[in-house]
């Protein structure tokens, strides 16, 4: 088996994982990808969705993530989210109110004549409520 | 000379007092203990943060075309004065040395001709600023339903700030809080905010910068990152300042019950002496008159 690395997973208002990882799949801005040790550094925004990660003790676990950078270093990788949860606390409650934010953000925007700011909240509340069903199963 | 009445009601006052500074002084405990497992860990995403930025902003700080957040708008004629300070008083010079310090901050700037703005987070630090500087204030974020300082707060902060920098209201941004060292030692702070300073990162910015790869590219990442960095700082101050007024408040409230510890006997012993003074009168009256007869 290949060597891990460290792993860490940071919101602000705390550290949720921290530990040697084998492999952490994320989704990225431009696609997910899946991170072993000795990746490239790399430094990439985060789509909202779910962080999985394989510990070297203690199996798989996942967390989803809203807003973000994942930093790969050789040092490890760190991925500092605006918003974490892991999977077995995110409610229906929870992900509602994350629709929510996002919502505003694409009111916010409607009457503002940045173009981009608003194609990326329309993007970012589309993903949400693409997540839904596999997130949230009825 | 007061009477023994109004000695025995002044004792019970200050007992009362004693006991209110007491339970506050403990509910400061509390909830300074509360308030630093928050700050603390707060603190692993705010370090990473500033190794990221240092990053960032090595590779792309020099091109052209930098985001105005990075570089600054070029002028610092207008000046936005952030000052964060508490809902409540009763936590000795707390909220008084951070409107001092940004009081000293705004003075200076007006002498240089520059323009103040000042946004209030709290309303304690307000109340101290209006009497001097009411025409460049604007309205308070009032935090007082609050009962723990979350980042959506910050976040909210941030972006009225934002806003305002894209409106090109200000060209820089001041943030004034107290940083927390100790219950007894607060030290009231300011960091500029916009544009950011950034922090040396023991040279692990030079060394990473050059190898990295960015997804999207630089100034995307970038354009991401220097608002939520905003958030992050504002949160962090949030979070110190949340843990200084509890601790200024616990020192406050421990001098408070001390002093009352020291009033209750000095009056105590007030009151003995009084009490013999009139049973020896009492006495004295008393051998008087038998001795006439």
């Amino acid at each position: 088996m290949a060597d891990g690395f460290t792993f860490e997973l940071v919101s602000p208002e705390t550290l949720l994982l921290s530990g040697e990882a084998d492999l952490v799949t994320v989704p990225g801005a431009e696609g997910d990808m899946g991170i072993m040790s000795n990746h490239a550094p790399l430094m990439t925004s985060l789509r909202p969705g779910m962080v999985s990660v394989n510990m070297k003790e203690g199996g798989e676990q996942s967390f989803f993530v809203r807003g973000g950078f994942a930093d790969i270093s050789p040092a490890g990788v760190t991925i500092l989210a605006e918003f974490a949860v892991s999977k077995a606390d995110l409610t229906k409650e929870v992900f509602e109110e994350q629709k929510r934010l996002a919502q505003d953000e694409v009111d916010a925007s409607a009457d503002s004549d940045d173009e981009d700011k608003k194609a990326n909240a329309r993007s970012f509340l589309d993903q949400l409520n693409h997540l839904e069903p596999t997130l949230l199963p009825a | 000379m007061a009477s023994l009445k109004d000695l025995r009601n002044r004792i019970a006052s200050v007992k009362a007092t004693q006991k209110i500074t007491k339970a506050m002084q403990m509910v400061a405990a509390a909830k300074l203990r509360r308030a630093q497992s928050a700050a603390e860990a707060a603190r692993p995403y705010s370090q990473r943060m500033d190794v990221v930025m240092a990053n960032i902003a090595t590779a792309v700080g020099d091109s052209e075309g930098a985001p105005k957040l990075l570089a600054g708008t070029g002028s610092d004629k207008v000046h936005l004065l952030v000052v964060a300070t508490a809902e409540r008083g009763l936590c000795g010079g707390f909220n008084s040395s951070i409107a001092r310090l940004a009081q000293k901050k705004a003075r200076e700037l007006m002498a240089a001709g520059k323009e103040v703005k000042i946004l209030c987070v709290g309303k304690k630090g307000a109340d101290v600023l209006r009497s001097e500087f009411d025409s460049i204030m604007m309205p308070i974020v009032d935090l007082r339903e609050v009962k723990q300082v979350g980042y959506a707060n910050a976040h909210d902060i941030a972006k009225q700030v934002l806003t305002m920098f894209d409106k090109e209201e200000f060209d820089v941004a001041t943030l004034f809080y107290s940083e927390f060292q100790s219950v007894i030692s607060q030290i009231p702070t300011a960091q500029q905010i916009i544009p950011p300073q950034i922090a040396d990162v023991e040279g692990e910015a030079d060394t990473a910068a050059t190898l990295y790869d960015y997804e999207p590219d630089e100034n995307e990442i970038l354009a991401d990152l220097l608002p939520r960095n905003v958030a992050v700082q504002i949160f962090r101050a949030l979070l110190e300042n949340a843990a200084s007024e509890q601790g200024a408040r616990m020192s406050a409230m421990d001098n408070a019950t001390r002093n009352a510890g020291e009033m209750i006997d000095k009056l105590t012993q007030t009151f003995n002496r009084q009490r013999q003074a009139q049973i020896t009168t009492e006495l004295i009256e008393i051998i008087a008159g038998a001795e006439a007869l």
